[in-house]
């Protein structure tokens, strides 16, 4: 919740309400994002998310060192709630 | 992945506690503001690693720890209620009230439901138009962006049924308390990277001005942790105080100027209750009083609940970096994890979980370590 997880997003769509949605795969796990705040992010990027919104671009390098602090710390548990 | 172990390199890091070594001349006490740095620094043995005139002390930057005793047993109410759908985040379902935790509530029957994220709270709510649906808006900068989207859309689309109980915290408010405290013994600081990466860091500029102190603000990583203790020692050393960013591959100074201003619709600044530490002025977020048809408080009459916080335990004091976890009495006795009595205890990002979960209640206070093993996993 606190700390960014990162992710590499797959997917962009919108929702019905027009809202700027987008999936991203979080080492398997793949979530749905809100991506208004990040409207210059494309397919294949990383970003980083907190509860579900991406709010900053890293590249992949941060992106697997960040993804596999937070794996050694157990700070990934979020992920494991399934969406609704 | 070669890449990934330039910041684990024991080498790199071994350099860098040299030029600490090298710089410091007398002793300085840092605080580490957000509970992953404080998670980090525990695992890694870092405050070991560095020389003994440097002191950690780890700050309240663990949301879920300061969220106030009142606003747990206001959320209880709510959550008892026949006609509501609670919505939280996993790590405040056990999260102690004055009288149970919403596990239990929920094993009594009441519909409380962990989300991952605040937009699937409002889904909730449009597959249930018959229930009242409430999210426990809890967290630091980092949340406030989701919730405040969450808020915004159901404003926009008319989703009457959705409200949010709202405990939001700011960071720089409470680093300001900590700095007025007749108690205060921090002299530097290493900033949140995350809450940055939303924020930016201009707000923290006129507090290193107005108290003179340096904030570097700091990433997650053991390396990242010793360079932001390297340029905070070596400003020190030289009477500086500015605000240096340690983590410009994710910190930008103005932050994420399309997050701050959903934020600034939606929320504005108001006094927050601590837990453990009691009320900071302007240092937390409430709903605009355009938004009240979606404030939980003010919907459910809660706003009169005001519990006292128990006496016996000294996280305020660990909170404020004036205390360690193990000068405690009842740290790894009667209060653990399981059975925390107070805000240090009840997340895993706490200073005195994060103690208790590396095994410091087995040990005394220990002598500095030598590098090997930054970085090899569990100690």
């Amino acid at each position: 919740m606190c700390l960014a997880i990162p992710g590499k997003l797959i997917e962009i769509s919108q929702d019905p309400q027009g809202v700027r949605m987008g999936k991203a795969n979080f080492g398997g796990i793949v979530k749905q994002v809100c991506l208004e705040y990040t409207p210059e992010v494309n397919t294949g990027d990383y970003v980083l998310v907190h509860v579900g919104f991406a709010l900053g671009k890293v590249d992949e390098e941060e992106a697997a060192r960040t993804y596999r602090l937070l794996e050694e710390m157990g700070q990934l548990t979020e992920l494991e709630v399934p969406d609704v | 992945m070669k890449y990934l172990d330039e910041y684990r390199n024991e080498g790199l890091a071994q350099k860098v506690v040299s030029e600490i070594r090298r710089e410091v001349t007398k002793p300085w006490v840092l605080m580490e503001v957000c509970g992953g740095q404080t998670h980090t620094i525990v695992k890694y043995g870092i405050d070991h690693l560095i020389p003994p005139e440097v002191e950690l002390v780890h700050g309240p930057g663990c949301p879920v720890c300061v969220t106030s005793l009142e606003m747990i047993d206001k959320a209880h109410t709510i959550a008892r209620r026949p006609d509501v759908i609670f919505t939280s985040f996993g790590d405040m379902l056990r999260v102690p009230g004055s009288e149970s935790d919403l596990l239990v509530l929920k094993s009594r029957g009441a519909d409380i439901r962990i989300v991952y994220s605040p937009i699937d709270a409002l889904k909730i709510a449009r597959a249930n138009p018959n229930k009242k649906v409430v999210f426990f808006a809890i967290g630091f900068e980092t949340t406030a962006p989701g919730n405040a989207m969450a808020v915004w859309q159901a404003h926009k689309q008319g989703i009457k049924n959705f409200s949010v109980l709202v405990s939001h915290v700011l960071v720089p408010p409470a680093i300001a308390s900590i700095l007025q405290s007749p108690l205060n013994r921090v002299q530097g600081f290493l900033g949140p990277g995350h809450v940055c990466t939303v924020m930016g860091y201009r707000e923290y500029e006129p507090i290193a001005e107005r108290f003179r102190v340096p904030i570097v603000i700091t990433g997650f990583e053991p390396l990242d942790i010793l360079e932001g203790v390297l340029m905070t020692v070596r400003q020190l050393e030289l009477g500086q105080w500015e605000v240096q960013n340690q983590y410009p591959r994710v910190v930008r100074r103005e932050g994420n100027l399309m997050a701050q201003d959903l934020v600034n619709q939606v929320f504005e600044i108001g006094d927050r209750k601590w837990r453990g530490v009691g009320s900071i002025p302007k240092s937390g977020y409430k709903l605009r009083y355009e938004l009240r048809d979606h404030d939980a408080e003010r919907i459910f009459e809660v706003e009169e609940i005001d519990t006292k916080e128990p006496d016996i335990c000294i996280s305020g004091l660990v909170l404020r970096g004036v205390r360690k976890p193990h000068d405690c009495p009842a740290f790894g006795k009667q209060c653990t994890p399981e059975h925390p009595l107070g805000a240090t205890m009840v997340s895993a990002e706490g200073a005195c979980a994060a103690y208790y979960a590396y095994g410091r209640h087995l040990q005394q206070p220990q002598p500095k370590r030598s590098m090997d093993g930054v970085g090899v996993g569990e100690r």
